[in-house]
């Protein structure tokens, strides 16, 4: 398959690996930001053959993931009332919130639809004007300009039916946050390639400088991978710190222009509650002012509790990259993909879900043999 | 006729859809069943219908299993829930070493369902069960309000005849047996999919939809000693392995890049994030056969039609660790149970 099969090739990956082996004087800490990239480093085995040259610490990048539980538990409620109905991506489904999940909701009555595009959810409420869509609207900033498109859809189709339950989040001031902490152990980035490809990664460059730390946008496929981490070692090896692209393929510095516009059209930066990290100074995107009747928070008065997390679950640790998943006492015993305590552990980007589908020695099956 | 509204009103009812009293045991049943399903399934007119059938003894021990097909959209490229019906139900028998004879069909129809709608479901299973030999010999109609059911619900029991030697079940799977697929892997979850959510996808992925019984004789005429089969329906392959895993107590490794997979299903499942072998078949069953027979397995069941792309994807192993394994780059990995979540109402 085009695109796909010349960046899985076993014996180009193995050279990548060799060259970084070859070029590494210390054990390196290295982030990946996005969980579809932490999927992509165990499926591929390349964080278990690099482990004694890199640690590959998974960053928070999976947005179904730091979804707060308190946003869940907003659909939830919204979705519990007689004439609306949430629309989200399948990954939002099964994710708990304080108490139950979407899905949970709906076994008991509440309506809750997956939908496989924002537009689609347009379009659901233009069939049945008699009913309220709310779209509830996950993802980085790949996502956003096409739930800023269902928007401008909707309003140009005179669609008074349809609002968004904004749960975005912005991918640089995680990154931020990460290197201000006080025990940060993370010396190089592997940005999310699909991100820069919408707004481009020319922003990463203030970043950069401030914390002299390299960023390597990369993109999702081994050789992809391997290259980005073999970028951030040389940078690493050489005292440099700059923003270097090793997605050209899709990635351009000044970004997608026509997404960025709508984005920008539509959305304007919050502060986000970000699960397991906190808040987050301006770590989200709310609807701007002129497009307040599509903003389901303004349309609805929705009154939920503050959510407590679970106690057992240390989802938060986990997206904070200070545990890796297997370390979490719950993983693979009370939390499994068929029943999560936190959202890492469902979403396909999810870093606790790639540990158990991917490390045979992290994985539940171990666990089962050995407790024999 | 013109209508008479002076007149005494007649009750004035759409006759193309199915209606609520179509389902009450009157004359309008009566028609529905003597117009438009009867002959439709092949029944003798000169017969009449009969709550239950007396069949003539068979020759060998009676297989029997049932199964509820509620899958959405009705029609869908690769079949519909018509073919469904009847491939699904004689899959079961033909996997568990059974030659299908006879079905019976339940029907639970929606009101309003078009006539026409049910006249196409009718024929395709008509035309399945003629392909494989069966014949549809009692059943059952009902008729609910509007929103009960979703178009129609179908349920059809089947009763085979277990023919010798049938495979010796997932128990007796030994070290070193080798695991074959009938073919690629994934069609129907992933063209259901794509009908349901009218994903533009061009060629539109077709569904596996289809008959194993050819395939499973094939295996016995070729004196295949055959452990275990198993059509791969929800879960697909992984969940099959994982059954089988926990019956035998040995560990199954497939290796990914043996498993056949379509550009179409890999396509969608690039994109959407799924696993192949974890998505649902119709007419597509795993195979775990002695070693020394596995080359004799897989040129038998290619020249089936509709089987040309078998292939032997993995082999048992003793257990150490973890009871299923898969490899991508040359790494072994658990292949987890699938939980089925993205994909209701597939069958």
């Amino acid at each position: 398959m085009k695109y796909v099969d010349e960046f899985r090739d076993a014996s180009v990956v193995d050279r990548l690996l060799e060259a970084i082996r070859r070029r590494t004087t210390r054990r390196r800490t290295i982030m990946e930001i996005c969980g579809g990239q932490t999927h992509g480093l165990l499926r591929s085995g390349i964080d278990a053959a690099l482990s004694d040259v890199v640690e590959l610490v998974h960053g928070p990048g999976c947005p179904v993931c730091v979804t707060s539980a308190s946003l869940i538990d907003r659909a939830i409620e919204l979705a519990r009332r007689p004439n609306v109905i949430v629309t989200t991506f399948g990954d939002m489904l099964r994710v708990p919130g304080s108490g139950e999940s979407l899905v949970g909701a709906r076994a008991t009555g509440a309506r809750v639809r997956a939908v496989y595009s924002p537009l689609d959810a347009v379009a659901l409420a233009e069939k049945n004007p008699d009913d309220e869509f709310v779209f509830f609207a996950v993802g980085f900033e790949t996502t956003a300009p096409a739930t800023a498109l269902a928007v401008l859809h909707a309003n140009r189709r005179g669609i008074r039916n349809f609002s968004l339950l904004s749960a975005h989040v912005r991918v640089q001031p995680a990154m931020e946050a990460i290197l201000a902490a006080p025990d940060n152990r993370v010396e190089s980035f592997l940005a999310a390639g699909h991100v820069a490809t919408v707004v481009g990664y020319e922003s990463y460059a203030d970043l950069c400088r401030r914390y002299r730390v390299p960023i390597v946008v990369t993109g999702f496929e081994p050789i992809d991978l391997a290259a980005g981490i073999l970028a951030c070692v040389e940078q690493l090896e050489t005292g440099r710190a700059a923003v270097e692209n090793r997605y050209g393929r899709s990635a351009r510095s000044e970004g997608n222009r026509h997404a960025v516009r709508v984005l920008e059209q539509v959305y304007e930066p919050c502060d986000r509650e970000w699960r397991g990290l906190g808040k987050m100074p301006g770590g989200g995107l709310r609807l701007r002012d002129a497009w307040r009747r599509f903003d389901a928070e303004h349309r609805f008065e929705i009154f939920t509790p503050a959510a407590a997390e679970s106690s057992v679950c240390r989802s938060g640790e986990v997206l904070s990259g200070r545990i890796k998943p297997h370390q979490c006492p719950a993983f693979g015993r009370e939390c499994t993909p068929d029943r999560p305590l936190g959202a890492p552990m469902v979403s396909s980007e999810g870093a606790c879900a790639a540990y158990f589908h991917h490390r045979p020695d992290a994985g539940p099956q171990l666990v089962e043999i050995t407790s024999r | 006729m013109p209508r008479m509204p002076l007149e005494c009103p007649l009750p004035n009812e759409p006759d193309d859809r199915v209606l609520l009293a179509h389902g009450e045991g009157g004359g309008l049943m009566r028609r529905l069943l003597a117009e438009h399903i009867l002959p439709r399934l092949g029944h003798d007119p000169s017969l009449p219908p009969d709550d239950a059938v007396v069949l003539p003894p068979i020759n060998g021990l009676p297989v029997l299993t049932t199964d509820a097909f509620v899958v959405s959209p009705l029609f869908f490229p690769g079949g519909d829930i018509g073919s469904l019906a009847v491939y699904g139900t004689i899959n079961d028998l033909a996997v568990r070493g059974a030659q299908p004879l006879w079905l019976t069909l339940s029907m639970v129809l929606e009101e309003g369902l078009p006539l026409s709608v049910l006249h196409r479901v009718l024929e395709s299973m008509a035309s399945a069960a003629k392909r494989c030999g069966v014949r549809i010999v009692a059943g059952d109609t009902k008729v609910v309000p509007r929103g009960s059911v979703d178009g129609l619900f179908l349920t059809t029991t089947g009763l085979g005849r277990l023919v010798d030697p049938a495979p010796t079940g997932s128990a007796t799977i030994e070290i070193g047996d080798v695991l074959l697929v009938s073919g690629p892997v994934g069609r129907h979850g992933v063209a259901i999919l794509v009908a349901r959510e009218q994903m533009p996808f061009d060629p539109p992925p077709t569904s596996d939809c289809g008959p194993l019984w050819e395939a499973t004789a094939a295996l016995r005429t070729a004196g295949v000693r055959v452990r275990a089969l198993r059509d791969a329906t929800r879960g697909g392959v992984t969940a099959v392995l994982h059954e089988w895993a926990r019956d035998c107590g040995h560990t199954l490794v497939i290796d990914e890049a043996r498993v056949p997979v379509t550009p179409e299903v890999r396509g969608v499942c690039e994109l959407l994030g799924f696993d192949p072998l974890a998505v649902a078949n119709e007419g597509t069953m795993v195979a775990a056969v002695a070693a020394e027979d596995a080359e004799a397995a897989l040129a038998a069941l290619r020249r089936v039609p509709g089987h040309d792309a078998a292939a032997a994807i993995g082999e048992v192993r003793a257990r150490k660790s973890i009871p299923v394994l898969k490899r991508a780059l040359g790494r072994e990995h658990p292949l987890v149970e699938p939980s089925g979540a993205p994909f209701p109402r597939i069958c």
